[in-house]
């Protein structure tokens, strides 16, 4: 007899969801990091980096998230490195988020006018400082609504980490729809979840965004 | 060694050590363009020299060229002590002894103006808070601006703004000051309060270099004029030099600006 759909699997969708956000989060962080790497490489004054950061945007974004999910999950072991689905997830969402977010926050670095770096520039501070004091402040401001935007991305495609066998949300849906062949309700659910987690982020962007909009200051 | 040569040569070529500013035979080009085509004049301490002319007549290039903000094609430029076109020239200690203030303000819009005035000296002088706190009161008293410590920029009018950037330049004691056309974003009222502000610091002694379009300010606080004209220094003299021009060049020149 096939089960119905009932309070069992709504648990295990929650539990899948818990995964999703972890899985979320850790990309967010990984990818995060990478990403002011790339940025600061992309607007360094030094040509290697700049071109070897660049290259790195160039690739990833030239290849469906899924391949990268694949090239990490099955190309590994073949390497002789055995990663786990959660690994391999965290590795794949972690390139992507970081060339897109790296190209994001490059804009916004450069989004603060030639002025202000010439200002510094004049009070005798390093191009460090110039960085630190000066234009990250004024780049991290420019980039807030767009960065949490950018979240609701990350979250919505965590759910392609089910394709290497990590039981997230949308494969926990999976599961659940095949044993119980009631694919309406199963990921009708399954979507209403991740509306909930994705909602919240959009609006605070949104908010952050009209904001920013009404003046510079953010106090 | 040859540098040695070059820093035993320098007090014969500035004439002195009342010469703070150099140009001699300066040429400037961006891609084709030559904006600057053999400039040559000095400035000397405690004195005000004010650079006039027509736009495109290269005086604002010039200026950023005595701050190292352009690098110069040819010629020579000595500021302080320092040559600008030795090839181990320490930037930032041309930039302490160099102030400028620029027609945009650019005060940095998510600092408080004692903020904007403390960053430097706290982090390039390493100047300890509570000093540094003193210094930009100090400062904000000379351009008037007390009322002003914890607002944000874009809470002040543009003359305040450039008041307050003014404070900032003086925070770090420089030995000159360069102004770039520091009036022209302001309306007549607010220019008023930001040249009073200006002839203070040159009654006090301050070495200046500026490019302006108020004639009636620059005969009154300039030691020296230069007019630049096509990209030359077309005529040089004491602020009295406006009411008897030389040239047919700056008396058509000096007719379109009054």
């Amino acid at each position: 007899m096939t089960p119905t759909f009932g309070l069992i699997h709504i648990q295990f969708l929650l539990q899948g969801a818990v995964l999703t956000l972890g899985l979320s989060l850790c990309a967010f962080i990984g990818g995060g990091l990478m990403g002011l790497g790339i940025a600061l490489c992309r607007v360094s004054a030094n040509p290697a980096l700049r071109g070897v950061s660049s290259f790195y945007i160039q690739m990833v974004q030239g290849v469906p998230l899924l391949v990268i999910m694949f090239a990490g999950y099955f190309g590994l072991p073949a390497m002789g490195l055995s990663v786990s689905p959660l690994v391999a997830a965290i590795l794949s969402m972690t390139i992507w988020v970081g060339a897109y977010l790296g190209e994001f926050w490059r804009g916004s670095i450069q989004a603060v006018p030639k002025a202000q770096w010439e200002a510094a520039e004049c009070l005798a501070l390093s191009r460090l400082q110039r960085m630190y004091h000066v234009i990250i402040p004024q780049a991290v401001r420019n980039a807030t609504p767009g960065t949490v935007g950018f979240m609701v991305q990350i979250v919505k495609n965590t759910s392609l980490a089910s394709a290497v066998g990590f039981v997230e949300l949308t494969r926990a849906g999976q599961l659940i729809n095949n044993s119980t062949f009631q694919p309406f309700i199963t990921f009708s659910v399954v979507a209403l979840v991740y509306f909930a987690l994705c909602y919240p982020l959009s609006a605070i962007s949104h908010k952050l965004e009209s904001r920013l909009a009404r003046g510079m200051r953010t106090v | 060694m040859p540098e040695m040569t070059v820093s035993q040569n320098r007090p014969d070529t500035s004439a002195g050590n009342d010469v703070v500013v150099l140009l001699r035979n300066v040429h400037k080009s961006f891609a084709n363009l030559e904006v600057l085509k053999g400039i040559s004049f000095e400035v000397k301490r405690g004195e005000v020299t004010v650079l006039i002319g027509p736009s495109g007549s290269g005086k604002s290039t010039a200026l950023r060229c005595v701050d190292r903000l352009e690098t110069i094609s040819q010629g020579q430029i000595d500021v302080c002590g320092h040559n600008l076109t030795a090839p181990d020239l320490d930037l930032r200690k041309l930039r302490l002894d160099v102030g400028i203030v620029f027609q945009s303000y650019n005060l940095f819009p998510h600092l408080t103006v004692a903020e904007n005035i403390m960053l430097s000296p706290r982090t390039v002088k390493k100047l300890p808070k509570q000093q540094a706190v003193e210094l930009a009161k100090h400062c904000l008293a000379q351009v008037g601006l007390s009322e002003k410590f914890d607002s944000y920029p874009e809470q002040l009018s543009g003359g305040q703004q450039q008041r307050a950037a003014i404070a900032r330049s003086l925070a770090m004691q420089p030995k000159v000051m360069l102004f770039d056309e520091v009036t022209s974003a302001l309306d007549p009222q607010l220019t008023g309060e930001v040249l009073r502000v200006i002839e203070r610091l040159a009654d006090d002694g301050m070495t200046m270099v500026m490019v302006t379009h108020e004639m009636n300010f620059a005969r009154r606080i300039a030691d020296q004029v230069v007019f630049m004209h096509q990209g030359k220094v077309w005529e040089t003299g004491p602020g009295s030099m406006l009411d008897s021009p030389a040239t047919p060049e700056l008396q058509a020149f000096l007719a379109h600006e009054l």
